[in-house]
């Protein structure tokens, strides 16, 4: 016991002014977490539009804690939603049991379902974090098409085969069926920018 | 394998130690074990037996070997000599001394089983993630096991449009097909509708069908179950779910009283399909695809989720269970003591549902008015049932499917199998294949008695009694008389040990049949099975669900056998044997009798059977599960059922009668509930509920409430208490009353329906052979397709474009009067109404015309105003190009 003893903590505080801060200033300046981070997951799409995920499930049997349900379906002449003849009718990822893993986008074929650096999956009711497929879909960004709709760029070889290609492609010979002109009187879908 | 000591000396080549090995049987090596085979066993069951498993796709245990998929290549030795090339262990047939190296113990037969698995891959998308068979595929599993990583494959494949719908239910994908013959082979070796072959050669080779003629077999779901690969999948299945997705349960068929053991899948609280459970007994690895795919009806609309009472406005409204108990219970009293109550229990129970129902009718209702028969029925085979079959297992009675393939004859009788019990006629044909002769007393030969390479014996409907006392007499038939060689023929068979007869329900339809087949059997020794339609008859009826029987095949007309049951109801039990289905509509029309019971609704109804009745009016009915369209007289039942006092009503799904009903209880579909069928053997059939979180009851659980409201007990309140108080029961002993009850009345049944008739079936036949059929009318034939619109199969759209189309047949003789070839139309007239239909040109007797029973969802018989066996009319109907290409 030393007379300082009192005062040794002040010290503490008042070297500590001086050094690096390591707490975040969350919600107002959240930080970006690392690329790789295991966040919300995500639904992609072809470069047309349609969606990747052919509903095969391998995801949700990949997944550790039963997270994820599907129901595939099949594609039409009148409604095609993916190429090829299956697709995901019904796509939802449970966060209350999701535990992050990653093994479901390491199982997924057509490297439809990704994560996102998305961390924020918290709230307080249980029914709004049972992701449903329009909640994960990812946005449709320029020169995509909201499904259903024909494949544009060639058969279903191609899209797997030469997709980015075949689009710039279509891109060089004309604008495609879905460029903004043709989506303006189509309401935007959930999760894409406006 | 059996490992007995060794006498000295036995077997010299061998080293001392070995077994000797008995007759007709083999020793062997395979992969350093001894074995003793069989002689004709193949290498594969028998490695099999002491557990060596060599890899297979085109194998299979119920069909001929046939060696098309090359995976089971094993090393042979034979006589210290190695084959020179790798062989087929499911083609190789065991012999003495031969050495057998599995991929286990030699790298020949493994690399060749790898190098064949990498040849099956060539071509075979690997589209496994949108393919149904992924993750219960054997090429998957077997890939997954055994393959290599990496394909050396730089080549494209071959592709083919995928799929191809070889049936509006079957569709085959031809990339995956590995050309196993799986599906050939089934088609063409068990179901004999060879309608789907190898088309093609080389690399070209795939399954495919004639354009003209579609996979139109009822047994084509089969085929998609033995597919070693994706290549056939169903349109009803299509992209549902995953097996990993799917909880199984084992159940049994509710379709018809064949008794089929299945599995039902489900997900999330849904049947998503329906597969054939391996049943040796049964129906061994194979359903038909009613059973398959017939199982959405419990999904559809009109399902009924709540109790229902009619209001003060006459309204049904949906109440508590409480309320509807209380309400059921005090309108059933009330109409119980003033007058009575009828009980109509339809043909669709599981065995301890039919008992509630009988227990709650002798008990709370105090009455023997049950009937479970929603069809054509007569008193005779009520006598029938109870002294012949009610009660009988296949040990008692010595029928069941094993015995139709030992049996020296089989005999059918009112009974077209493919039609009216699918699994029967697979087992028959089988019995066929392996030389079992197959008759049938018919007026046509289908084209499943061809199946069966069965014989027709020739009766005009209505004349098949006849033919019977014919045979069952020891005279020989003369030459003058149809078929007299093949008649002979069986008659000497029925004579022998194991021959057996099977009759339909449609026996009950002809007056005078059951008790001719009764003497026929009894005369000639033959066994003797009745084979309903309905998977709950044969249950309802041990169950004592009609009127001259009480549980176990007790006589309601014994003292003997009624105070066994009083003693252990300890209750006493009404003595007046019960009305039949018709007796019970017939009794509660009586109050309005201008409007039901009219004559000239005679023929098509079974009113005028009854019309002489005591006037005694039922005051109420407790019906459960009868389809209104089922009855031979629709309108005549719906008239009767609205005249009634007090109506309460247990169903699945909304009906005519819901309409009618003053309380209404919902009640569980056969996936819902566990329970047990007895199928046509008197086997009983016991299952699990597929979905026990459905939230319905049983409806041995409602009547069990009821009777409690009614001061009653039941002790049914689950189906393993209710079976245990059925089983106290047991089957009775005594004495069974006679067959033929109304001997009195028989004879002059019998001649007024000569007269309608003809004289005799063989003159009749005659007649119309004589070109004079056609003028005096065409005698009726029909009976219910398996797949033909009723509401069992609602829901499965896919299922029912594999239905036959609706045709009438008549024999060529007629056709050519009529001036009709196949596809023209026709119209059938009977006093009612008339239908037409184009002809199909068959081989069958004279002056007869077949058509389906239920058309478009109606009953011919009540449309008509005709029965089986009534004269109708058939005349050309103009304009044949509508109909071009329908008939077959």
């Amino acid at each position: 016991m030393s007379f300082l003893d009192p005062v040794k903590g002040f010290g503490v505080t008042f070297a500590t002014m001086f050094k690096p801060v390591v707490t975040e200033d969350y919600p107002k300046h959240p930080d970006q977490p690392a690329p790789r981070y295991h966040g919300r997951h995500q639904l992609n799409r072809h470069p047309d539009g349609l969606e990747k995920c052919v509903g095969c499930e391998l995801c949700a049997w990949a997944c550790p804690a039963d997270a994820i349900f599907v129901e595939g379906a099949d594609n039409t002449d009148e409604a095609r939603f993916s190429p090829g003849e299956r697709y995901g009718k019904n796509y939802q990822i449970n966060y209350l049991r999701c535990i992050g893993c990653g093994l479901c986008i390491e199982a997924c074929p057509t490297r439809s379902l990704t994560m996102t650096n998305e961390y924020e999956l918290a709230d307080d009711d249980r029914q709004r974090l049972i992701y449903t497929k329009d909640m994960l879909l990812a946005p449709l960004l320029p020169g995509m098409e909201q499904p259903p709709h024909p494949m544009r760029l060639g058969d279903e070889h191609d899209y797997y085969a030469r997709g980015p290609e075949l689009l710039r492609q279509a891109r060089q010979a004309g604008p495609l069926a879905a460029e903004p002109v043709a989506t303006k009187d189509t309401p935007s879908p959930t999760g894409a920018p406006s | 394998m059996t490992q007995v000591a060794v006498s000295p000396g036995a077997s010299a080549p061998h080293e001392a130690g070995d077994p000797p090995v008995p007759a007709g049987h083999v020793r062997l090596t395979i992969d350093g074990v001894t074995v003793i085979a069989p002689k004709g066993e193949l290498v594969i069951r028998t490695a099999e037996r002491i557990g060596i498993a060599i890899p297979r796709f085109c194998d299979h245990p119920l069909l001929e070997p046939v060696g098309a998929c090359r995976q089971c290549l094993v090393e042979v030795e034979m006589g210290g000599r190695p084959m020179p090339k790798p062989q087929a262990a499911c083609t190789q047939t065991v012999a003495d001394g031969m050495v057998v190296h599995s991929q286990l113990s030699s790298p020949v037969a493994e690399k060749a089983q790898r190098s064949n698995l990498e040849f099956l891959l060539l071509n075979h998308p690997l589209d496994c993630p949108i393919c149904d068979k992924g993750g219960e595929c054997p090429l998957q599993n077997q890939v997954l096991a055994n393959g290599s990583a990496t394909s050396r494959m730089r080549d494209p494949k071959r592709v083919f449009t995928k799929p191809i719908a070889v049936s509006s239910e079957i569709l085959l994908d031809r990339e995956r097909c590995v050309l196993c013959q799986r599906c050939t082979r089934f088609s063409d070796q068990i179901a004999g509708d060879k309608f789907i072959d190898l088309l093609e050669r080389g690399s070209a080779q795939q399954i495919g069908i004639n354009s003209a003629e579609p996979f139109q077999s009822y047994y084509s779901g089969n085929t998609i179950q033995i597919c070693p690969v994706g290549a056939l999948t169903s349109t009803a299945y299509r992209f549902r779910a995953r097996p990993f997705d799917l909880v199984s349960t084992e159940t049994v068929c509710e379709h018809c009283a064949s008794g089929c053991a299945m599995r039902t899948d489900h997900r999330a609280g849904e049947v998503t399909r329906r597969l054939a459970r391996i049943d040796p007994e049964v129906n061994e690895e194979w359903n038909c695809d009613k059973g398959r795919f017939a199982f959405p009806y419990v999904r559809e609309g009109d399902r009924i989720t709540r109790p229902m009472v009619r209001d003060a406005d006459g309204a049904l409204v949906p109440t508590s269970w409480t309320d509807a108990m209380s309400v059921a219970a005090g309108g059933l009293l009330a109409a119980r003591d003033s007058g009575g109550v009828g009980v109509l229990t339809g043909g669709r129970l599981t065995v301890t549902d039919a008992y509630a129902y009988a227990k709650f009718a002798r008990l709370a209702l105090r009455t023997n008015d049950i009937d479970f028969r929603a069809r054509q029925l007569s008193a005779e085979e009520a006598a029938f049932l109870a002294a012949r079959v009610a009660g009988g297992t296949p040990e008692s009675t010595g029928v069941s499917y094993a015995a139709l393939e030992k049996a020296s004859a089989v005999l059918l009788v009112a009974l077209e199998p493919e039609e009216e019990s699918p699994i029967l006629f697979l087992r028959l044909r089988k019995a066929s294949r392996r030389g079992v002769p197959v008759y049938s007393l018919g007026a046509l030969a289908t084209r499943s008695l061809a199946k069966m390479s069965g014989t027709l014996i020739g009766a005009v409907p209505g004349g098949e009694p006849f033919v019977l006392t014919a045979l069952a007499s020891d005279a020989l038939a003369g030459a003058g008389v149809p078929d007299a060689e093949s008649r002979n023929k069986l008659g000497a068979l029925l004579r022998t040990q194991g021959a057996i007869v099977l009759v339909g329900e449609r026996a009950a339809e002809v007056p005078g049949l059951l008790t001719a087949v009764d003497r026929l059997a009894e005369r000639t020794g033959a066994a003797l099975a009745w084979v309903p339609r309905r998977a709950g008859e044969r249950g309802a009826l041990d169950a004592g669900a009609l009127g001259v029987v009480l549980p176990g095949g007790r006589p309601v007309s014994d003292p003997a056998a009624r105070a066994e049951v009083e003693r252990a109801w300890g209750a006493s039990l009404p003595e007046t044997p019960g009305r039949d289905t018709a007796g019970i509509l017939a009794a509660v029309g009586i109050a309005e009798p201008d409007d039901v019971a009219s004559p000239d609704r005679g023929p098509a109804g079974f009113a005028d059977d009854h019309a002489d009745e005591p006037a005694r009016g039922l005051a109420g009915l407790l019906i459960g599960g009868v389809e209104i369209s089922d009855l031979p007289d629709p309108a005549v039942a719906l008239a009767a059922v609205a005249s009634a006092g007090f109506v309460v009503s247990l169903e699945i799904r909304a009906s005519a009668f819901t309409e009618l009903a003053d309380v209404v209880f919902p009640v569980a579909a056969a996936v819902e509930k566990s329970g047990a069928y007895v199928n046509w053997e008197g086997r009983i059939r016991p299952f699990a509920a597929a979905l026990p979180q459905a939230g319905t009851l049983d409806e041995a659980r409602i009547l069990d409430t009821l009777g409690v409201e009614m001061d009653v007990d039941l002790y049914t309140q689950t189906p393993a208490a209710a079976a245990a108080d059925m089983a106290r029961l047991g089957v009775w002993t005594g004495a069974r009353a006679d067959t033929a009850v109304d001997h009195d009345e028989q004879p002059a049944t019998h001649r007024r329906h000569a007269e309608t008739i003809g004289l005799s079936p063989v003159i009749n036949t005659e007649r119309a052979a004589a070109g004079d059929g056609s003028a005096a009318g065409f005698v009726l034939a029909s009976w219910r397709m398996n797949l033909d619109g009723g509401r069992g199969l609602d829901g499965e759209p896919h299922l029912a474009g594999t239905a036959r189309p609706d045709v009438a047949r008549l024999s060529a003789a007629d056709a050519a009067v009529l001036g009709v070839r196949n596809g023209d139309l026709v119209a059938v007239r009977g006093p009612a109404s008339s239908i037409t239909l184009p002809v199909a040109i068959t081989e069958m007797l004279d002056g007869v015309v077949w058509i389906p029973a239920r058309i478009d969802g109606i009953g011919t018989p009540g449309r008509l105003g005709a029965n089986v066996a009534d004269r109708v009319q058939v005349v050309a109907a103009g304009d044949t190009g509508a109909a071009a290409g329908k008939g077959r």
